[in-house]
C-alpha cells in the first residue's frame, strides 16, 4: 500500500498520506471545514456531524463525516455544495437549540448565515461533542467521567452522578469544553469541579497554590518520580 | 459478592469487550446492577466505573436500582393506545401509586411502558412476569394484579388502594 493518496477536494488535487481523515486532509491543504467534536490530541469520533462532506462523482454521491471518513485513492470531495450546506445549516440549528449562546456556535452560524433556530430553545449547554469525556479518557488517562443514558436523555456525568471517585481534578474537561459549560472555581487553595471541592498544593518555595493535590499524586504515579519532587511549582523548578 | 462475581468474569476471561454480557449475568443473580457490584466489577477486570456506568445506563435492559418482584409492562404502542391503553395506564398509575418506570418502595411491583410488544392484535397488552394479557380492560387489570398479589403480600395493599 502506497504511504500517500491523491484526493481531489473542491476541483483541487491533494496529497495526503494514506489512513489520515478528509478532515486532516482538508485542514492541511488549508480547506476550511467547520467542525466541533475533532480535536488533534483525540481519535477520530465523529458526534457533531458539522464536519459533512459530499463524495463521490456525478449521480453517485453520499454525505460522509470528514472527520471520521479515511482518505482513498481517487476519491473526490466537495465540501461546500449545496447539500452539504443544507445539511450543515440544519445541524448548526439543532446545535443552537441546546445552547443558542455559545460563541463557537454562533461564529459557526454566521457563516453559514444561520441567524436563529427554528427548534424550541433547550438551553442545555452541553451539545455531547464527548471532548471532556474523551479527553479524559486518552489524554489524562483517568476516565472519572463519562456518559449517561441515550437518545434525548444523554448527557455527560460522573458515575452515578456523584463525586467523581477517580477525578484529579485537573480542570482538563473544563479547559476542553468548546461551549464552557463545566463550572470550575478556585477559590483560598480549593478547587471545586463537578460538585466536589479538591484541596490544592502550596508551592512549598513560593508559596502559590499551584496545583490539586489529587493531581500531583496521579502524575507521581505515573510518572514512578518521588512525591517530593512535586512539592513546588514548576516556576520554582 | 466478590466470590459471584470472581466466578463470572472468570466466564468471559477478565475481558473487556465482554462488559455487557458480564452485566446481563450480574443482573441475571442479582435482578438489578447493586452498585457495590459495579464497582467491584471495575476493579476486576480493569475497566474505568465511569465507563461500566455508561453502559449500564445506556441500556434499557439494565437497572441500576432494585426491581420489584413482579414485573408489569404496558404496552403504549399505536395499536393499543387507540383501544384505550393510556387509560389502563393511569389506572395501574393510580392502584400501584407510582409512576411508570418504577417500583413500588415495597419491591413488589415494577411498573414501566413500553412502545410495541408486536401483538398488535391482542391490544392493549400487558405483560406481567413474562406472562402475556391481551385485551385489557380495567377489570381483568385488577384481576391480574390479584393474581399476582395472592403470591406476595401487597395484596392487601393494593385491595387497600382501591377502596
Amino acid at each position: 500500500m502506497a504511504d500517500t493518496v491523491t484526493v481531489t477536494i473542491n476541483e483541487r488535487k491533494i496529497t495526503a498520506p494514506a489512513g489520515s481523515t478528509i478532515l486532516d486532509a482538508a485542514h492541511d491543504a488549508n480547506i476550511y471545514i467547520p467542525n466541533l467534536c475533532s480535536h488533534e490530541e483525540l481519535a477520530p469520533y465523529g458526534a457533531c456531524r458539522l464536519c459533512m462532506v459530499e463524495i463521490g462523482s456525478r449521480e453517485k454521491t453520499k454525505l460522509v463525516a470528514s472527520c471520521i471518513y479515511e482518505v482513498a485513492e481517487g476519491l473526490e470531495v466537495r465540501t461546500e455544495t449545496p447539500r452539504v450546506n443544507n445539511v450543515r445549516r440544519f445541524v448548526i440549528e439543532l446545535l443552537l437549540a441546546r445552547n443558542p449562546d455559545a460563541p463557537v456556535l454562533r461564529k459557526i452560524a454566521d457563516e453559514l448565515g444561520v441567524k436563529d433556530t427554528r427548534f424550541k430553545k433547550q438551553n442545555k449547554g452541553c451539545i455531547l461533542c464527548g471532548q471532556c469525556v474523551r479527553t479524559c479518557r486518552e489524554v489524562v488517562g483517568v476516565s472519572a467521567i463519562g456518559f449517561k443514558g441515550r437518545g434525548v436523555t444523554r448527557q455527560v456525568t460522573t458515575p452515578f452522578g456523584e463525586s467523581p471517585v477517580d477525578c484529579i481534578a485537573c480542570g482538563s474537561c473544563s479547559y476542553i469544553c468548546p461551549v464552557k459549560v463545566i463550572p470550575l472555581k478556585e477559590e483560598n487553595g480549593v478547587r471545586e469541579i463537578w460538585k466536589t471541592k479538591f484541596e490544592l498544593k502550596k508551592c512549598k518555595k513560593c508559596g502559590r497554590y499551584f496545583a490539586p493535590v489529587k493531581q500531583l499524586e496521579y502524575f507521581s504515579k505515573i510518572t514512578k518520580l518521588p512525591k517530593e519532587h512535586f512539592d513546588v511549582c514548576l516556576d520554582c523548578r | 459478592m466478590k466470590k459471584k462475581l470472581k466466578e463470572i468474569i472468570k466466564k468471559y476471561g477478565s475481558n473487556r469487550s465482554f462488559l455487557v454480557p458480564i452485566l446481563q449475568d450480574i443482573q441475571r443473580e442479582y435482578d438489578y446492577l447493586p452498585r457495590e457490584a459495579l464497582n467491584m466489577l471495575s476493579q476486576l477486570i480493569d475497566v474505568p466505573i465511569s465507563h461500566i456506568y455508561t453502559v449500564a445506563t445506556f441500556y434499557k435492559s439494565f437497572s441500576l436500582s432494585p426491581r420489584g418482584r413482579h414485573q408489569l409492562s404496558l404496552c403504549m404502542g399505536t395499536a393499543c393506545h387507540v383501544r384505550k391503553a393510556p387509560q389502563i395506564r393511569d389506572h395501574l398509575v393510580r392502584t400501584l401509586q407510582i409512576e411508570p418506570g418504577e417500583t413500588t418502595p415495597d419491591l413488589e411491583y415494577s411498573f414501566n411502558t413500553v412502545n410495541c410488544l408486536g401483538v398488535c392484535a391482542l391490544g392493549p397488552i400487558l405483560v406481567a412476569d413474562g406472562e402475556y394479557h391481551g385485551q385489557l380492560t380495567i377489570t381483568k387489570v385488577d384481576k391480574i394484579l390479584k393474581e399476582l398479589g395472592k403470591k406476595g403480600r401487597t395484596l392487601k395493599k393494593v385491595a387497600a388502594n382501591e377502596n
